[in-house]
């Protein structure tokens, strides 16, 4: 059956047909919808794991358990997970195990665009590389087989453009799998010396017979065209675009399975060229391995190793050509993301700004904080830095800064790695105070539940991790909630926790705008004849609110009722609607 | 055939996803081979969002380039200007006259561009306006803007017009289905 799936929908599917039993993850964009997707299949068992590290030995444990199981996230999520990874290619698999990671070229939702192929070249772990969803599907399906076959998890790479687009899909039917019996076997999965010793020298043998089968592999394919004055040798979307700008014209080696990738295939087709190019994003990996075979490509001296391409990259570049087009003369406004209408974050934000406290800050929406008029954060480095990160501040700068200095950290981000940082402040003593900003969900990836919010990843109930409790047990005496859209109790129990001689965490409470269960209130209006123009409702960023004829104006398709900007009035002029 | 570039630009939130569903479904039913390209994440919140279709015979890039846009459908007045450039020379631009504030107009530091479509008209771009926001509330809800937009669109296209109305009921929710098709309908100009 022909189906038209996102490559993240089309990769659950091979999951699912693969006869997968577990899936555990964390969401991160662009991998997100991989487990959102797995989910809706009843055979396989589901979960959002607290982090990627956990979630991926999860993974592992099922795959000990004799089931075929797997895990997704995003690039930087690998980091996290990387513990695990690096040991599993010595412990190997009992059922098999596919780990998914997808890379964000061009950052559309990142921090960084780490390239995710340097880890299974690290790790000595096989990964395959689809270039659309059909692959997505094909592959995640021949995954499991080369894991069972060759005794090593197998790591599928997506960016962007392959998980977030949609393209056909022929599916086909689950094979349904028996759990392969338990069988303890302290040498193969127990990681200590004695027997790391004797893992490695396999995991290197590994490599070699997975580099054999590389050679004839069906996930590497060769195209020769009559003309034999260009060859690339490229993979994933790249292909694609070397496809659309040459069509059938010049010989592509398109590689499938990246790590690791053939010798005498990949010489065999230099040979045949006069002109070898790589095509590929980010880094040189590809153009790293010919040149190890001896091979000269060019490759990034002609292509960038920043963002992602197009197939006008590769026009540009290639044949020197590009489109004709029009622009406007007049200045376009950049129209950069901002929290929404009734974001609970924006509150707490306007009173840490009037502050104009440090503020060091996490990875989720409330980044968006960092951003004009509120610029409200002064650094985000990756999940959990906020809480670790204001302890090191705080130490190296002392009491002047204890008195100025917070951090925010979202509910989900706390539970991923904010927790092992506020244990931190209390054990080794500093005077921080933690901002906890939960709205009850994980927001920026598109709203997934995590342990703070009651709900698990099929939306059934689950047990729920109470923040107050866990930050007491953590060894903090000082916590307490207020709510974000009451400005005047946000700003005093700042204070006080700033004032206060030991560590602090203050939970900012109210769930996002966004969820289905919470109610707008009725739009809030400006009474005209009241407004003197003095613009401090505009210093929130809101969405709704902008000045029009020197007056400011609501916009009621917009406004969230929150009541945020009527307190910062001084007129009266914001009424509440009805 | 040549294969088919179409651009849906908005504001996050507009739901261009849908948008682009609806015509995903669609295409394929008609038996084309069809790419979509969404951004999912941050850009979702209120910022400027892209969204690319391409059908024809055989598609390979999920992506549209400066100069190759045949259709640039524009869910904000301001997004049709913003991508100009990658509209094809004698590409069509469909756009909605909704003025959607950016945050920089909305803090001062710019202004938004009130005559822009007048600006890119004079250049000899054909642009079709339309005001979908006022349709959509006639179709029953602000969010149905989308639909009107893809009713506008279906002008410039050979499908049935019964083909578009099916896939608006096998993609969007049952209880929606009415007020969708009514929001189509109004796109296109029909009552």
């Amino acid at each position: 059956m022909k189906k038209l799936l996102i490559g993240n929908a089309a990769l659950a599917r091979g999951l699912y047909e693969a006869g997968v039993k577990v899936v555990s993850s964390y969401p991160g964009t662009p991998s997100t919808e991989i487990t959102e997707f797995a989910a809706k299949y009843d055979e396989i068992y589901c979960e959002w794991a607290p982090n990627e590290k956990v979630a991926t030995e999860v993974a592992f444990g099922a795959s000990l358990g004799g089931a075929r199981s797997a895990c997704a996230m995003k690039h930087v999520g690998l980091n996290v997970a990387a513990d695990p990874l690096f040991t599993l290619s010595y412990t190997g698999v009992r059922g098999g195990m596919v780990i998914c990671v997808a890379d964000d070229p061009a950052m559309h939702s990142s921090q960084n665009e780490q390239d995710s192929r340097h880890y299974a070249i690290s790790a000595k772990v096989p990964m395959l590389e689809p270039a659309d969803s059909s692959e997505a599907y094909s592959f995640a399906k021949a995954a499991f087989d080369i894991s069972e076959k060759f005794d090593t998890p197998v790591m599928i790479r997506t960016c962007t453009r392959i998980a977030h687009c949609q393209s056909i899909v022929d599916i086909g039917e689950r094979a349904e799998r028996d759990l392969i019996p338990y069988e303890k076997q302290p040498a193969k999965y127990i990681m200590m010396p004695g027997y790391a010793k004797k893992k490695h020298p396999i995991v290197e043998e590994r490599t070699k017979a997975l580099t054999e089968f590389a050679e004839n592999c069906e996930f590497n394919k060769v195209f020769f065209a009559e003309n034999s004055d260009m060859g690339i040798v490229t993979s994933g979307t790249c292909y694609q675009y070397v496809k659309e700008v040459f069509g059938d014209s010049i010989s592509v080696f398109k590689i499938g399975m990246i790590n690791p990738m053939p010798i005498q295939a990949l010489k065999d087709f230099a040979n045949k060229v006069k002109r070898l190019i790589v095509v590929e994003e980010l880094d040189p990996v590809i153009e790293t391995h010919l040149r190890n075979i001896g091979l000269k490509p060019e490759g990034k001296s002609l292509f960038s190793n920043i963002g992602e391409f197009s197939q006008a990259d590769i026009k540009k570049v290639l044949l020197d050509k590009s489109e004709e087009n029009i622009n406007t003369d007049t200045a376009i406004p950049n129209r950069p993301p901002v929290m929404c209408p009734g974001c609970p974050h924006r509150g707490i934000y306007y009173v840490l700004a009037k502050m104009k406290l440090t503020v060091l800050g996490d990875i989720g929406c409330y980044t968006l904080g960092a951003t004009p008029p509120l610029n409200a954060l002064d650094s985000t480095l990756c999940m959990g830095a906020s809480v670790s990160g204001i302890h090191g501040f705080n130490k190296a700068r002392g009491e002047d800064s204890q008195k100025n200095t917070v951090c925010v950290i979202g509910d989900s981000t706390f539970m991923h790695s904010g927790m092992t940082g506020l244990v931190n402040i209390a054990y080794n003593a500093s005077n921080s105070v933690v901002i906890i900003l939960d709205n009850s969900i994980t927001g920026m990836t598109g709203h997934q539940q995590n342990p703070t919010t009651g709900y698990n990843i099929k939306g059934d109930p689950a047990a729920k991790v109470n923040l107050e409790e866990l930050c007491h047990s953590l060894g903090i005496n000082r916590v307490r909630v207020v709510d974000p859209y009451d400005l005047a109790s946000c700003e005093s129990a700042v204070k006080e926790e700033l004032a206060a001689d030991e560590p602090s965490v203050i939970i900012s409470r109210r769930p996002c705008m966004l969820l289905k269960y919470v109610k707008a209130k009725p739009a809030l209006k400006v009474d005209a004849d009241k407004c003197r123009s003095c613009k401090s409702c505009m210093r929130l960023g809101c969405p709704a609110i902008s000045i029009k004829d020197g007056k400011a104006v609501i916009d009621a398709t917009q406004c969230a009722g929150c009541a945020v900007c009527k307190q910062l009035c001084k007129f009266d002029a914001i009424k509440e609607g009805v | 055939m040549k294969t088919v570039n179409i651009m849906i630009v908005g504001v996050g939130g507009q739901g261009s996803l849908l948008a682009s569903k609806l015509l995903g479904h669609l295409l394929v039913k008609e038996g084309y081979d069809v790419k979509v390209s969404e951004v999912h994440g941050m850009s979702q919140r209120g910022g400027s969002v892209v969204t690319y279709v391409r059908f024809g015979d055989k598609v390979y890039s999920p992506l549209v380039s400066e100069g190759e846009a045949d259709y640039i459908i524009s869910f904000e007045k301001l997004e049709a200007a913003r991508h100009l450039p990658m509209l094809k020379i004698g590409g069509q631009i469909i756009v909605n006259t909704q003025q959607i504030d950016p945050m920089p107009v909305i803090t001062g530091a710019a202004e938004y561009p009130q005559d822009v479509l007048d600006e890119i008209k004079a250049k000899g771009v054909k642009v079709d306006a339309v005001d979908a926001l006022s349709l959509a509330i006639e179709a029953g809800s602000v969010k149905a803007v989308n639909i009107v937009l893809i009713g506008r669109l279906s002008n410039y296209f050979d499908f049935d017009k019964q083909l578009w109305l099916q896939a608006i009921e096998e993609t969007v929710a049952p209880k929606f289905a009415q007020m969708n098709k009514k929001a189509f309908l109004l796109g296109r100009g029909e009552k």
